[in-house]
């Protein structure tokens, strides 16, 4: 479960969070829907540890990320922004490599990566080295490093993006099977789809804020539109940023 | 595992796997100095033999002011030649080394007995040209001494008369140390190796993280910053070392191909030498590889960091340069100054001194312990977010 209390985080002039609390419980899909540069990856990266925040209060599982990085960092499985492989190893090399980073054991670590294999659908390429890979076959082996040490929670930035159809169907039934586990889910991303077929609870972030949450329902009610995608340029009061 | 272990490990496989890496780094890389400094020799020793000892062809002017020097030199074996019109412009235009050009006051002057005045025609500039005027100088000077010789007989003086001292060089200079003056090139080789070894894995393992966008990824896991940075700067360091390793093998094995004759020296190579030079020059590999790891990681992009590199390829030349200008003799404080102290301490090997135990360990804890502090510099740059996303 993450906890989050008035996060704030500028770079110099530019306020790019400017005070967003919300909570993303156990057991539910939990989306922050924005444009671009509304602060989403920010708001991200101040989660999975990698920026400081500059005032505001993070807990994840009851833990302070900035405090007590490492062991949140076992908790989390994080799949960013920037999924880059090493295209000289194999995509089962760079599983493993995480793996090993997480201080898995050999027996443990080759299991789950047959698992996650079979779940992600990676048979075809599992043993072929990464160099050329497509997109989706690249988002495969990204999500399945993140996750190789079953972590409770599950950070994605845009994970969608750049994915043909059925990679995208394939992602979705892997994060609806991973909310009825019981795993903390928060995904960020732009397309209005992905929340309502997804998301049990979307947070509408604009401009370093929050421009309202709730599920979809609440959404429409909210800001008495009949579509989402009515009511999300509503709700940010702009198009500006959603057509990329 | 520890952390560190694991990014070594991966490092080092990934790299092995880059066939250009293992060609420049572990191929070419430890070839070409020694192939260089052979064939430098060989060159050289091929330029001075043949000139000693091919036939001095030499264009005169005016041949027949003088028929007697004629003579002599035909009779050094001298082949005359007639000169060209222009025996200024002839040597400007490299058609000829040398020109002897005997004025027409010549005999005149001889047969008064006052000096007789020769004129060699020479571009100095030219350095292969140095021989062939020195031998004809040599000539000329014999000539000159012998006739003076004659004529102070016929007064009935001692010819000794004209030398009151006479200059005899014992030579001090050991075969070893006079080799060690052709091998002064050997510690630039070696630490060119240290830096090119380790300057592939450098960038790939810090600008070249940014450029694929994995650096991120990997700064996720639960594993303390310092421990991947150590992991990624031992393997740099791996890669100087072996390649550091490899120049030393190759040379090694290329000595024997050495033209030492020729250059009148002989030259002792030995394995003890050589494994005195390595434990000299491995903890340069350290040194070098934190170094460029420094560099890489300020670098967005695999490009911009290798425009860098070329620029670290002349800092280990600093010291050759500065002893090439000034030789100095070694003393105990600069086994304080890294690259310096390598470079002297390898010289002293070479020249078959014995090198006392304190300077091996100064130099190696100087260096050892600059590049501990760059090591630590390093570590803590991943801690700084605009150095991890500045790819972006």
């Amino acid at each position: 479960m993450i906890a989050v209390e008035n996060l704030k985080k500028s770079f110099g002039e530019v306020e790019a969070v400017r005070g967003i609390s919300f909570k993303a419980e156990d057991g539910r899909i939990t989306g922050l829907l924005g444009p671009n540069g509304a602060g989403k990856t920010t708001t991200l990266r101040m989660l999975y540890t990698l920026l400081e925040p500059d005032s505001g209060s993070i807990l994840i599982d009851g833990m302070d990320p900035h405090k007590h990085t490492i062991e949140v960092k076992h908790k989390l499985g994080v799949v960013p922004d920037s999924r880059g492989l090493y295209t000289r190893l194999t995509a089962r090399e760079n599983i493993r490599y995480f793996g090993q980073l997480h201080g898995m054991s050999a027996a443990d670590l080759e299991s789950r990566i047959e698992e996650l294999t079979g779940i992600l659908g990676m048979q075809e390429f599992i043993d072929r080295r990464t160099d050329g890979f497509s997109q989706g076959q690249r988002v495969k082996v990204a999500i399945a490093r993140a996750v190789v040490h079953s972590p409770q929670t599950i950070l994605l930035d845009e994970p969608t993006n750049g994915l043909d159809v059925m990679t995208t169907r394939a992602l979705r039934h892997y994060l609806l099977d991973l909310k009825k586990a019981g795993h903390c889910v928060v995904l960020s991303t732009h397309i209005m789809q992905e929340v309502a077929a997804l998301c049990d609870h979307i947070i509408i972030i604009a401009d370093g804020q929050i421009a309202a949450s709730g599920n979809a329902d609440e959404l429409l009610q909210q800001s008495g539109c009949s579509t989402l995608e009515d009511a999300f340029v509503k709700l940010i009061g702009t198009e500006e940023g959603l057509l990329s | 595992m520890s952390g560190w272990l694991t990014v070594f490990k991966k490092e080092v496989k990934e790299n092995f796997r880059d066939r250009r890496v293992i060609f420049t780094s572990l191929v070419i890389g430890p070839l070409f100095g020694p192939l260089l400094l052979i064939g430098m020799f060989s060159l050289m020793a091929d330029k001075t033999s043949e000139r000693m000892e091919e036939a001095l062809e030499l264009p005169v002017v005016g041949q027949q002011y003088a028929p007697n020097l004629i003579n002599y030199l035909i009779q050094e074996g001298v082949e005359i030649k007639p000169a060209p019109n222009n025996p200024e412009a002839a040597v400007k235009a490299k058609d000829e080394d040398v020109v002897l050009r005997i004025p027409a006051d010549f005999s005149e002057r001889w047969d008064a007995g006052q000096r007789a005045i020769v004129e060699v025609i020479v571009d100095e500039s030219r350095n292969h040209v140095g021989v062939t005027s020195q031998r004809l100088r040599r000539l000329l000077n014999a000539y000159s001494s012998q006739i003076g010789i004659l004529r102070l007989q016929l007064r009935g003086v001692s010819p000794q008369i004209l030398n009151p001292i006479m200059v005899k060089t014992i030579d001090q200079s050991t075969p070893t140390s006079r080799a060690a003056r052709l091998l002064s090139f050997l510690p630039y080789i070696l630490m060119i190796g240290a830096f090119v070894g380790g300057m592939h894995l450098a960038i790939d393992a810090t600008a070249g993280e940014k450029e694929r966008h994995s650096l991120e990824p990997l700064l996720i896991n639960p594993v303390p910053r310092w421990q991947i940075m150590a992991g990624k700067l031992m393997a740099t360091s791996f890669f100087a070392g072996l390649s550091v390793f490899l120049t030393v093998i190759a040379f090694r094995l290329l000595v024997p191909f050495l033209p030492a004759d020729l250059l009148g020296t002989s030259i002792s190579i030995t394995n003890p030498m050589l494994l005195g030079i390595l434990v000299v020059i491995l903890p340069m590999a350290i040194l070098a590889s934190a170094f460029l790891t420094i560099l890489a990681s300020f670098a967005k992009s695999f490009r911009e960091a290798n425009s860098y590199m070329g620029l670290v390829t002349l800092i280990p030349m600093l010291p050759s340069f500065y002893l090439m200008i000034n030789p100095v003799k070694a003393e105990t404080w600069m086994m304080a100054v890294p690259l310096l102290s390598q470079n002297v301490l390898i010289h002293e090997l070479i020249r078959g001194e014995q090198v006392s135990i304190s300077w091996y360990l100064i130099a190696g804890g100087t260096t050892l312990g600059l590049g501990l502090v760059l090591a630590a510099i390093a570590a803590t740059l991943y801690n700084r977010p605009r150095v991890i996303f500045s790819g972006e």
